[in-house]
């Protein structure tokens, strides 16, 4: 150890806050940064699982009809 | 070797890779990077010159270096992406750009507060902090520009001109900066990063960089599958990956 | 079909060199320049209003101003420089002349140099010359502004080089104007540092010769590279409208 106490460990000889405050940044943005990709992905993966159910539901709910070549007529005036 | 390359391009099996490799990633990650910063923070003896303001080495060190590195991987993806089309390149690049510039910003925090108790002030226009600054702006621009552009093949492309623009511009800034900065420095001030430095800091310093790249692989890897599964929406084995809830 | 008709397009192989089409390419941007002046004065006055604005925020008095003055105008000059390459793709985008160009036989990089370099004719080579009146208003001494002055001569054209990659990159977009400036920005800044670090040396009387060199050799660097930069990113923007 090379603090003798636990008081000395946070006050560094009165670097304590400069040392303190870029160890509490560096944590809170590298875990934020974590948590937030994290959150996305769910995210992201819960709303193509939506669309993708929204997209069966209507398909099942309407029977696909099979392409046809019916000719259409259309007015050549 | 060719059919790994092969591979390589293909999101679906970069998808799977990833999943499997995340778990370690983040594991490992944490417990390098925890042990290293303990270490610097409690056990590490206190410099002789600066004191216990130097254990913020522990933390700018790796942000710096990953600063640096991320913008080197960019480039490389860039050069892919312009040669030889590969979408994971696209991605790659896209979902990096971000952390690097956090991992940036944190570097230059972690400088500027490093910089108050060693040379009495908050921000010195040294060559180190300057060069970081001009790094931070080159991640905000190709954020910026990425998000400009609609078409996403065409952002892609645009923002891989950029970089590659950008990486050939970076020795050249540092050049300039450091020469700038040796004339107008008023006194010349050694951070500890001479090879000299005893086994008891370097150590930790190593463990801590080699954390924070592990823990960036699990970053980019989480990303780039969140930006695999917006781009591939359409395909079949998105559709069954999602619907089966895995990944 | 009449065998004696002619084609209506020429084959590619009877279609110009590669030099004559960058001097039309250089002639029409300078022809199309001049019947629009406006694009061409803005710059200046821009440049001459930044450089007034520094003794009016900062100070007048005659020891900053000689101290600060060959940093003042470089900067005026760079954000000139990147004021106006607004214009360098925009009409041609606008009316489709830039995608009959992308379009020729010819290679784009070449073309694209021509353009900048008219650019730089229509812009920089200005901002030069205008830059000995501005130096007396800052009271540099007849030395600096010469050495100011070589050093715009060799900088500016690096700007509106590197400057159309970014123009070209960010052409179409909304908030070009804006956007342009972030990504430019951090690729100008080794050249100003050069740019007024050579003025600071020759004003304690140490050589130049050096300074001057490297300058040079950015010049060269930008001039061979930054046109393939740059036709690759009209490509993209293009294709991307």
């Amino acid at each position: 150890m090379a603090f003798d106490s636990f008081s000395a460990f946070i006050a560094m000889e009165g670097h304590g806050p400069y040392v303190w405050t870029c160890y509490g940044v560096f944590a809170v943005l590298l875990v934020g940064l974590m948590i937030w990709s994290s959150r996305h992905h769910q995210a992201v993966m819960a709303s193509c699982k939506r669309r993708y159910q929204q997209q069966e539901s209507s398909n099942s709910a309407r029977p696909k009809q099979a392409a046809t070549f019916a000719r259409v007529e259309v007015s050549q005036e | 070797m060719w059919q790994f390359f092969h591979k390589l391009g293909s999101p679906k099996w970069f998808f799977g890779i990833a999943t499997r490799f995340m778990p370690w990633l983040l594991a490992i990650g944490i417990i390098l990077l925890l042990v290293g910063l303990v270490w610097g923070l409690a056990f590490a003896p206190k410099d002789y010159l600066q004191g216990n303001s130097y254990r913020i080495i522990f933390i700018h060190v790796p942000t710096a270096f990953l600063a640096q590195s991320i913008y080197i991987m960019m480039a490389s993806a860039a050069i892919v992406t312009l040669v030889w089309r590969m979408k994971l390149a696209d991605v790659f690049v896209k979902a990096v750009a971000p952390v690097g510039l956090v991992f940036t910003f944190l570097s230059l925090f972690t400088g500027a507060v490093w910089g108050k108790p060693t040379w009495g002030t908050w921000w010195v226009w040294d060559a180190r902090l300057t060069s970081m600054l001009i790094l931070l702006f080159l991640y905000g621009g190709a954020i910026a520009l990425d998000r400009a552009i609609n078409d996403e093949k065409s952002a892609a492309r645009a923002v891989a001109v950029l970089v590659l623009v950008g990486v050939v511009n970076i020795p050249i800034i540092k050049y300039s900066v450091e020469w700038w900065n040796t004339l107008h420095q008023p006194a010349t001030f050694k951070l500890t990063e001479k090879p000299s430095m005893p086994v008891e800091m370097w150590v930790p310093l190593l463990l801590s960089v080699l954390g924070l790249y592990l823990l960036f692989g699990w970053l980019a890897c989480m990303r780039m599958k969140t930006e695999i599964v917006m781009r591939e929406q359409k395909t079949r084995w998105v559709r069954e990956l999602v619907m089966a809830g895995r990944g | 079909m009449n065998a004696d008709r002619r084609p209506a397009l020429k084959p590619v192989s009877e279609s110009v060199g590669p030099i004559a089409a960058m001097a039309a390419v250089f002639a029409r941007d300078v022809r199309v320049a001049f019947r629009q002046r406006q694009d061409l004065l803005n710059p200046l006055l821009f440049f001459i209003m930044v450089v007034t604005l520094f003794p009016l925020g900062v100070s007048p008095e005659v020891a900053f101003l000689k101290q600060s003055g060959a940093g003042i105008l470089w900067v005026a000059a760079l954000l000139s420089v990147l004021l106006s390459l607004d214009h360098l793709f925009r009409h041609d985008f606008d009316d489709g002349t830039l995608e009959q160009l992308v379009l020729q036989p010819q290679p784009l990089f070449l073309l694209v140099l021509a353009k900048t370099a008219a650019h730089w004719v229509l812009t920089g080579l200005p901002l030069v010359l205008l830059a000995p009146v501005l130096g007396v208003m800052v009271h540099l001494d007849g030395n600096s502004i010469a050495i100011l002055c070589l050093t715009l001569l060799i900088g500016t054209p690096v700007l509106s080089m590197i400057g159309a990659i970014g123009a070209a990159l960010t052409l179409g977009l909304r908030s070009a104007g804006v956007l342009l400036s972030l990504l430019i920005i951090p690729l100008y800044i080794p050249v100003l540092i050069f740019g007024t670090g050579t003025v600071a040396a020759a004003a304690e009387g140490a050589p130049v010769g050096g300074y001057l060199a490297l300058m040079g050799a950015f010049l060269v660097l930008a001039v061979t590279l930054s046109p393939f930069a740059s036709a690759a990113a009209l490509r993209i923007s293009l294709s991307n409208s």
